[in-house]
């Protein structure tokens, strides 16, 4: 278990603030955010190579925050693995040992078990130069984890790693986490890998924690707009309340329910506009005569964008559908959002 | 495959401005070097007076490479690792010595071991003398030579990525045995260069020595000794030698490290 109290660390040009965090006992927690929100910098404070200005940082009841990084029993995992080039695969796997003082004959189990979930039992005489980089994130993994440490950091792991190597390690770290039972705490700029990976999550933006939930939950109903648009909800409004609809510009739409006090935003996924080149018979709400503004081109699908009224919506559209509308630029359309698809924050 | 048909003019330039560049430092090398017959240079080693200049040389710049090495290893792992206040003011204080000429070096390491000065009374009460003697000539040697050392090794220690010594200290290694582990198998090939060069620039120094102890001889002061009093022809065999000596320690010291990276 981490607790991390009004943690604060000034640099020069950058600044984490009054960050407050607990993780779990045996957690896969992620801490998310864009590039340069400070996730690296965090995940250094805990491991105890980078100073911290002020606060408090207890992992299982112990103030760690004045030990020095070989005392913590916190092992780091970086993006480029971090491998020692003099030394072979088997090496760097038992580089830790000699400074934990364990029964032998355990250690050693334990290692031929990581060495061969990890499947390097034919690396480990190698020389680590010649690895590819999903070879070397393993040998990184098992090199944290063969002195049995309280928690695992993991600095994006899998970042830097080819498309293929990348849903390899992903399901190695899924794996690994419900066996060893060690906490894990990964930093990634990718929500996708939080969903799939993640138990509960951060989000860090600019130095600051922005919403703390379980994933579902952050992915589901995000509390701030940054946190919104970077769960992929595309269409982030501010909004005023009236009853049982919110006003966005010139537009009314209806809500599900009666929305609490002091909520200042609705969002609304690109999945959840629906595009229709007709009005649709039947009484539905939410539906808006619209223009397409703008369709683009994002591989797997078409992003869609519709001016209805003052405001623009972007909707997402399959190859095949796109196909079937045939959408050109200028042309009128209507498009349906369901009440319950609105979230309100 | 050749490519390009006609080179640019600016590729001729550089072609021409290298070998002016490499001509202007052989020839004169080269001149002096083929000059001595070897009856004379036969004879100059024979001379036991050379022979002990030239050794002097070699060992105490020897000497001034170990002291750079013991002092200037944790000092250039500093520059490298950690950001202080007044960093830049300190790494300018390390390129002194090479600023300074040479004499002015031998003036200024002089007036602070002389009597009058407290830290002469006391060198002098415990019994080191700096003039005219070995311990003189070693103190200027590393005096110039540092900086090429701290220069070196810094730059060595600087391109390992901290991460691995983060990594290293994660996994239980204290600092020292992060050095020890990590840090100095992968610097140790810099730090050999650094020794180098401090031992080149030691070897070379005259004006500084010739200020603290003419005797005993180092063999560049023996080389002016000899081009002032009988001219060119008595000096040139000795300088060939030194050149000859030095360039042959220098080499095994790089096959050295060459051979020991092939094995890894």
């Amino acid at each position: 278990m981490i607790e991390i109290e009004t943690l604060r660390i000034r640099l020069s040009d950058f600044a984490l603030q009054d960050i407050d965090l607990s993780i779990q006992d045996g957690e896969f927690f992620t801490l998310l955010g864009p590039t340069g929100a400070g996730k690296t910098l965090m995940l250094e404070a805990i491991a105890g190579v980078v100073p911290i200005t002020s606060g408090c940082i207890r992992v299982n009841g112990r103030d760690i925050t004045d030990l020095s990084p070989e005392k913590r029993g916190i092992s780091i995992v970086y993006q480029d693995c971090a491998l020692f080039p003099h030394l072979s695969v088997l090496k760097n796997i038992t580089y830790g040992l000699r400074y934990h003082k364990t029964d032998r004959q355990s250690t050693k189990e334990w290692v031929e078990w990581l060495v061969e979930r990890l499947g390097l039992e034919r690396l480990t005489h190698r020389s680590t130069f010649y690895l590819s980089g999903g070879e070397k994130q393993r040998v990184a993994l098992a090199r944290a984890l063969a002195v049995n440490p309280s928690v695992l950091l993991l600095d994006e792991p899998l970042s830097a790693l080819d498309p293929n190597f990348r849903e390899d390690i992903r399901n190695i770290l899924k794996r690994l986490h419900q066996e060893v039972g060690i906490t894990f705490l990964m930093v990634t700029h990718d929500f996708a890998e939080t969903l799939f990976l993640g138990q509960r999550t951060a989000i860090l933006n600019r130095g600051k924690i922005e919403q703390i939930g379980p994933v579902s939950e952050v992915f589901q109903r995000p509390a701030t707009p940054f946190v919104a648009e970077f769960v992929g909800m595309k269409n982030v409004f501010p909004a005023a309340f009236k009853d049982t609809a919110a006003v966005v510009d010139d537009l009314e739409l209806r809500l599900s329910g009666l929305p609490a006090r002091d909520k200042h935003y609705v969002a609304i996924r690109a999945e959840d506009i629906v595009i229709t080149k007709e009005r649709l018979p039947g009484n539905g709400t939410n539906v808006f005569p619209g223009k397409v503004l703008e369709v683009i081109d994002r591989g797997f699908y078409y992003e869609v964008s519709v001016r209805a009224g003052k405001v623009v919506f972007r909707a997402m559209l399959t190859k095949s559908a796109l196909f079937e509308l045939k959408l050109p630029e200028g042309k009128d359309v209507h498009i349906e959002v369901r009440s319950s698809a609105i979230h309100v924050f | 495959m050749k490519i390009e048909k006609s080179k640019d003019p600016f590729f001729w330039l550089t072609v021409f401005c290298s070998s002016v560049v490499v001509g202007f430092i052989l020839l004169p090398l080269v001149q002096m070097t083929v000059q001595p017959s070897f009856q004379d240079l036969k004879e100059t080693l024979q001379d036991q007076s050379v022979r002990r200049s030239i050794w002097l040389s070699i060992y105490t710049s020897g000497l001034a490479a170990l002291i750079s090495f013991t002092f200037g290893t944790p000092f250039a792992y500093l520059l490298a690792r950690k950001d202080f206040p007044g960093k830049r003011f300190v790494e300018s204080i390390i390129d002194l010595p090479i600023m300074i000429p040479h004499p002015i070096v031998g003036i200024a390491i002089l007036g602070l071991a002389g009597k009058n000065h407290w830290l002469g009374h006391l060198m002098h009460q415990v019994g080191i003398q700096i003039m005219g003697t070995v311990t003189g000539i070693v103190a200027v040697l590393t005096f110039v030579g540092l900086p090429f050392y701290v220069n070196t090794a810094k730059a060595g220690f600087e391109a390992i990525p901290v991460r691995l010594e983060n990594v290293s200290r994660s996994l239980g290694a204290s600092l020292t045995g992060t050095f020890l582990r990590v840090t100095f198998p992968l610097a140790w090939r810099s730090m050999l260069l650094g020794i180098i060069m401090c031992c080149a620039r030691a070897i070379s120094e005259f004006g500084a020595v010739v200020i603290v102890a003419y005797h005993p001889m180092i063999a560049p002061v023996m080389i002016y000794e000899r081009f002032t009093a009988y001219g060119p022809k008595y000096s040139q065999p000795v300088a060939v030698w030194l050149m000859l000596i030095s360039l042959v320690l220098f080499l095994l010291l790089r096959i050295f490290s060459v051979s020991k990276e092939n094995q890894t």
